[in-house]
């Protein structure tokens, strides 16, 4: 272990030739940051180090074996720990992490039912080259998983997807988009789960509510859960 | 007019001010789930107003902005009013503020403009017992989670008077700043910015901005230059983080913050500071004294 990082910056870097027994610790390129008094910043390699982490660390916190921490917020490439109170035995903890890639494919399954109508289908289907009902069939074919939530509460950036059919946001953002829309910008899918602005490309929509606060859970998806979208046939919207 | 009852209404709004809104202490353990924390943007002014009235410290209140808040009681009502400094009158009557204040049944409450500062608290004896959402009754305006702000003819239930005896004085509480000024622990971006932009913003004044709301208090100074280009990955914030969007303007997260974010955060404001940032006028001059990031043990690998 090497402190290292910036100056002051209360980073500390696992070396990338990775000291003690393979397959101990974290994976190589992994920093712990200090974020103000109560929080640490763990940055991770890759999105799939994320959800083995943030995997690990619930069920760590499930088993009464992690110190206090309020908030465990995975995101594209880092797991803040938030409302730390003891950050130094958390640091200790980490560096003992044995993260189960494996375990990140453990999360509960959702089937969303997709109507695949969507305004930018055929455009996006352009994008790849092929004719929109094979543009379903690419889209509906993965078993996603939420990498991680934001934007909106229940808003759930889905991974899973080939990285060759990466398309971009649009140029310009819709003001509204419709609750339930399936959509995709860049490595992710989401499902708005309510009507919002939005910049992302409409392939669908579907009528699984997906955000609920008299319901519990409130989300349906939340970090971990694996998601498969089946094309139905919907009414005329 | 929105009715909304757990319990018996126990007030009715009859003037709602720029912006009143329900508040306790946020939601916590939802951040994963994109959900704010929301909650008093001035903490410790919810808490000295709810142990004047007897109630548990995080019960709901009400928050107002600047211009105060006017409700009729329904029945018998103990309140208290603290954080921003505000006449108080019961039926045109004058009433302290920061300490008990009977109401009577049919009786308006006034709390008017705050003299200082930006945010009145109004506890009342049993709590504002609108439903909890996730846990907490707080209005979060980021996301639209919990109660609307109020509108005129709103009527909130009260919930039952508290077993706990009233704290008869006000925990005293420092005054609205002239001049804000937070603590700034550096990290975890601050190798971002150019060193010397760094060092010039503990020396630098800048002003609370007019675009401030419950999301971040916003300032307008010399802009933080960066030191490398490009984006960050969407990564989690904490409340009191500076995050530094591309017009170089340090925005201090308060309480309705967004959970993920996509700016660089130069530094985070120990929360000890950021009661003073929520009483914060839009002109008032903000300096940041600049602390040195936390250092993390190191040890046997």
């Amino acid at each position: 272990m090497t402190t290292g990082g910036p100056a002051g910056d209360g980073a500390a870097r696992r070396g990338p030739a990775g000291e003690g027994p393979a397959g101990e610790g974290p994976a190589a390129g992994t920093v712990v940051r200090t974020v103000g008094e109560h929080a640490l910043l763990v940055e991770l390699p890759d999105p799939a180090g994320v959800t083995a982490l943030y995997g690990w660390l619930r069920a760590r916190q499930s088993a009464g074996e992690l110190p206090t921490v309020e908030e465990i917020v995975p995101a594209a490439r880092t797991v803040l720990l938030d409302g730390v109170t003891d950050a130094p035995a958390l640091a200790r903890l980490l560096r003992t992490a044995r993260p189960d890639p494996a375990a990140a494919t453990a999360g509960p399954l959702v089937e969303v039912p997709t109507v695949y109508d969507g305004a930018d289908l055929a455009e996006v289907a352009g994008l790849w080259g092929v004719p929109p009902e094979e543009a379903v069939r690419i889209h509906s074919a993965p078993e996603y998983v939420v990498a991680f939530c934001g934007f909106a509460p229940g808003f759930g950036y889905l991974t899973g997807l080939p990285a060759r059919y990466e398309v971009p946001r649009r140029a310009t953002p819709r003001s509204a988009v419709p609750a339930g829309s399936v959509a995709l910008a860049g490595p992710y899918t989401g499902v708005y789960p309510r009507s919002s602005p939005g910049g992302w490309q409409l392939l669908g929509r579907t009528a699984l509510p997906l955000w609920d606060t008299t319901r519990t859970p409130a989300a349906l998806l939340a970090p971990g859960t694996r998601i498969r979208f089946t094309p139905v046939r919907g009414a005329a919207s | 007019m929105t009715v909304r009852t757990e319990g018996p209404a126990g007030l009715v709004v009859v003037r709602p001010g720029p912006l009143t809104t329900v508040q306790d202490l946020g939601r916590r353990g939802v951040a994963h789930l994109g959900v704010p924390r929301a909650g008093a943007v001035d903490e410790p002014a919810l808490r000295a107003a709810n142990r004047l009235v007897g109630n548990d410290p995080g019960a709901a209140a009400l928050e107002t902005t600047l211009g105060g808040v006017a409700v009729r009681a329904l029945r018998p009502l103990l309140v208290a009013v603290a954080g921003a400094p505000a006449p108080v009158r019961v039926d045109g009557r004058p009433a302290p503020w920061g300490a008990q204040v009977a109401v009577p049944a049919g009786a308006v409450l006034d709390v008017g403009a705050a003299t200082a500062g930006v945010r009145a608290y109004l506890a009342v004896a049993g709590g504002i017992a609108v439903p909890p959402v996730l846990g907490s009754r707080s209005a979060d305006l980021l996301s639209g989670l919990g109660p609307a702000p109020l509108a005129v003819g709103d009527r909130l239930p009260v919930g039952p008077r508290p077993p706990h005896r009233p704290t008869p004085e006000l925990v005293p509480l420092p005054a609205p700043p002239t001049v804000l000024v937070l603590r700034l622990r550096l990290g975890p971006h601050a190798d971002w910015f150019a060193p010397d932009s760094v060092a010039r913003l503990a020396r630098d004044t800048y002003r609370a901005a007019p675009a401030s709301n419950r999301i971040a208090l916003r300032t307008d100074g010399p802009p933080l230059l960066r030191a490398r280009d490009g984006e960050l990955p969407s990564e989690g914030m904490v409340l009191g983080a500076v995050q530094v969007p591309p017009d170089g303007r340090p925005v201090v997260f308060l309480a309705d913050h967004p959970t993920t974010g996509g700016y660089p955060v130069v530094g985070v404001v120990p929360r000890a500071d950021l009661a003073a940032a929520a009483q914060t006028r839009p002109g008032t001059p903000v300096r940041f004294t600049v602390l040195p990031g936390t250092p993390l043990p190191a040890g046997p690998g």
